[in-house]
């Protein structure tokens, strides 16, 4: 009686005599190989892309940290408030204050027209002012080169990856706003977050240049604690004076991210599953070869006792390890290749750049591995069956 | 052609193997047709643009405002033989998702300006004769099934803050292949004299169009206009529509160089599957080649036949991929309004059948060469 032991043994046979023929079929090997890399190669760096996109937009804002626009604006750019209303919004009750007053910044955001590096052409650029307790309402802002800029002068502050991304961007560079040229003093990250493609100046010196009269778009407030949201949005929507709507800043800005990570996702599926089923005729065209080859050796296996489970398993654990090499080659060239790969495009919400780095994820490298399986999978089922029920005594003959 | 039967019968003697290789082939071939679409949806205004129309628009940004008064002394610079203006409008219909462009336009100036937009004669007719008129691309018409006479309630957040309604009086047509038909044009008088009434942002346009007369001279026009509006409040950045739309496209990102990166690597990938199948085929019939050459096939005559063989394969997939593409991206726009021109362009066809003929060669040139080189006597003592 054949027990399991019997029956582990048996596969890890046939499966040994597999492994040592690959030499023999290197070329077929090797294109499954590159085959199945080249899926998971394409498949993480696309969605790297939406992966790293994603992670910018919703690197900002903690639970307290919300925005304020008029109600039926989706974006700031569409949004707009008097210096009556932006104050009205800052007394409001369950905002976290300091020695100045309410943490609370009632801000303009316009773009401005600078050259991207990569391409050499304009790119709109956002652009923003601010007000004192700008960085207290937002997360882990810190400058890291050069100085704030200083209240009521032409100067900007501008994000890590808009620096790097914008040509001029550098401490001792400049924006030239109308015909003024408006010197660049520092540089500031903000934990990876979308200010850090943006450009910060005084609120005031904005309003000015941009011929805004005393009017804002946006206030961006710290609330005491998270759970003060409630109780603060209510306050504000049912105040008769204000027409506004109240977001936390984290859900504002994934919500903005939505359509473009959900359209460079869908596209990655699509070519990853037509590239898959590419890979998979290819793994099914070498496995097939595989047993065409090894007819003789498979029927003399059987005719010796080895179990037809035993040669379909085997063949299968062949194929899912052929494929899982290449899932391994392509997970790591894609990773080498785009992770933290810069790069900048449009945020058709705030008509405006954003700077972000490809994300190479735990999660997408397994996502990719998911599909190197699934092709050797596939692509070792209909051969390992043609191998499990070659008629014997027909096989054998066979040259 | 006499020896297509013997080409054709070397293909199907081993039908799984072919069929396989040959819709890996194919899935190459869709996946390149659909990511042609893409790019042409993103770029292709670029190749659309007209090459003597310039773009004038505020210096610092595009988001900003020109005043209405620079359209008369825009007409008046050399070579500028036509001057127009559009404004954003930013509306939305129903749903913030229903995206399509809406724009004030002044209805003669505009349709001479743009004669890839068609509108019948009476259709125009009645553009002139209704202040609340809006004309809509046949596209966006079809998507909402608008008619004509129908009213259109179109929300803007920008301008005014409230419903506007249109009333629909002409569907347009693109004379080109490729031109947008999705936006909505209304009258400029109508916008302004609502943005008179409340006393808001009137006499304000967003960007000028203008037809040089000499697109030879659109460089210097450009630097004329530019250099009019030097050092007044609204400085003006004038540039062809082309690199307009090139420069707009690169703002996306660099969407050529990413659409030829995902497809070196899947026709890298095709081209190691189909070139290990091209070479384990040939390598089945050693014995049969040796024969052919025993009873006088010459070397070239293999090479060729061999080579055939392989392009016979790859054209056919290519082709097929390349007819189901034109099949998947023939229905327009899969994402409701962000991608207007996904379309395949016969030029992409082209190359495609170029690329299938190239992966026919390549493949199976090691294959055709390994053939060529066989002695007769080795050949056939293999059998």
């Amino acid at each position: 009686m054949a027990g399991p032991l019997n029956w582990f043994s048996q596969i890890a046979a046939v499966t040994k005599f597999g492994l040592m023929s690959i030499p023999q079929r290197r070329g077929s090997v090797a294109a499954t190989i590159f085959g199945v890399a080249g899926v998971v190669l394409v498949f993480v760096g696309v969605l790297s892309i939406a992966t790293g996109f994603r992670r910018a937009m919703t690197a900002s804002g903690s639970p307290d940290a919300v925005i304020i626009l008029r109600s039926g604006a989706d974006t700031e750019m569409v949004s707009g408030f008097s210096r009556e209303e932006t104050r009205v919004i800052a007394d409001a009750p369950g905002l976290a204050r300091d020695a100045r007053g309410p943490l609370a910044s009632a801000e303009l955001f316009v773009i401005v027209n600078l050259p991207k590096r990569s391409t050499g052409t304009d790119a709109n650029v956002p652009l923003r002012g601010v007000e004192g307790a700008a960085i207290s309402v937002r997360d882990d802002l810190k400058i890291t080169a050069g100085r704030m800029f200083e209240w009521g002068k032409n100067e900007v502050i501008v994000g890590v990856g808009a620096a790097r991304a914008f040509d001029g961007l550098e401490v001792g560079g400049s924006v030239k706003v109308g015909s003024a040229h408006w010197p660049v003093v520092g540089v500031f990250t903000a934990n990876g977050g979308v200010a850090e493609s943006e450009i910060w100046t005084d609120a005031r010196v904005l309003q000015d240049a941009y011929h805004r009269g005393d009017s804002f778009q946006s206030v961006y407030a710290r609330l005491a604690s998270p759970n003060s949201y409630q109780s603060f949005k209510d306050a504000l929507t049912t105040n008769p004076r204000l027409n506004v709507k109240v977001e936390r800043q984290s859900e504002h800005f994934a919500e903005q991210s939505t359509a473009l990570t959900t359209l460079i996702t869908t596209l990655g599926f699509l070519i990853a599953t037509l590239m898959a089923v590419g890979a998979v005729f290819g793994a099914l065209n070498t496995m097939y070869s595989a047993v065409a080859s090894r007819t003789r050796e498979i029927a003399t296996l059987r005719a010796l006792g080895f179990g037809r489970g035993a040669i379909l398993v085997a063949m299968m654990i062949e194929s899912l390890l052929v494929a899982l090499v290449g899932g391994a080659i392509g997970g790591a060239a894609a990773f080498l290749a785009f992770n933290n790969f810069h790069a900048a495009t449009m945020n058709w919400q705030s008509f405006s750049q954003v700077t972000f780095a490809f994300a190479v994820t735990p999660a997408l490298l397994g996502q990719g591995i998911a599909w190197a399986t699934a092709i050797g999978l596939l692509g070792g089922l209909f051969p390992a069956l043609q191998a499990a029920r070659l008629p014997i005594a027909a096989a054998l003959r066979e040259t | 052609m006499k020896f297509f039967p013997l080409i054709w019968r070397n293909l199907t003697r081993k039908k799984l193997r072919t069929s396989l290789t040959l819709l890996t082939i194919m899935v190459a071939f869709v996946l390149f047709g659909i990511l042609c679409a893409v790019r042409e949806a993103l770029v292709g205004g670029v190749a659309l643009a007209g090459a003597d129309r310039l773009i004038v628009r505020h210096k610092v940004s595009i988001i900003q405002m020109l005043p209405e008064s620079y359209q008369a002394r825009i007409a008046r610079i050399p070579g500028v033989a036509a001057v127009t203006h559009q404004t954003w409008f930013g509306g939305t219909y129903q749903d913030p998702k229903n995206f399509f462009m809406q724009n004030p336009v002044e209805p003669e100036a505009f349709m001479a300006m743009f004669p890839e937009f068609i509108l019948p004669p009476e259709q125009m007719k009645a553009w002139l004769a209704t202040r609340t008129g809006a004309i809509v691309g046949r596209k966006t018409a079809e998507r909402f099934h608008w008619k004509i006479g129908d009213k259109i309630p179109i929300m803007s957040p920008i301008w005014l803050r409230k419903t506007w309604e249109f009333d629909l009086v002409g569907i347009y047509d693109g004379a080109k292949k490729g031109t947008d038909t999705t936006s909505m044009f209304f009258r400029y008088d109508y916008f302004d004299e609502s943005r008179q009434a409340q006393n808001w942002g009137a006499g304000q346009v967003g960007w000028y169009t203008i037809r040089v007369k000499d697109p030879a001279q659109a460089a210097e026009v450009a630097k004329l206009v530019d250099r009019e509006f030097e050092n007044s409040p609204y400085e003006t950045k004038t540039e062809p529509e082309g690199a307009f739309a090139q420069g707009f496209a690169n703002q996306i990102g660099n969407i050529t160089a990413i659409v030829s990166g995902i497809l070196a690597a899947v026709f890298f990938t095709i081209l190691l599957v189909t070139g290990s199948t091209m070479s384990q085929a040939i390598r089945d019939r050693i014995g049969e080649l040796g024969v052919l050459k025993a009873i006088g096939f010459t070397n070239g005559r293999l090479l060729s036949l061999v080579l055939a063989e392989s392009c016979l394969l790859t054209v056919l997939g290519g082709g097929l991929g390349l007819a189901l593409a034109a099949l998947v991206t023939a229905g327009g726009d899969p994402t409701g309004g962000m991608l207007p021109m996904f379309r395949l362009p016969g030029s992409d066809v082209l190359v495609g059948i170029f690329i299938s003929l190239a992966l026919g060669l390549v493949t199976g040139a090691l294959p055709a060469l390994q053939a060529m080189r066989l002695r007769v006597a080795d050949a056939v003592r293999r059998i």
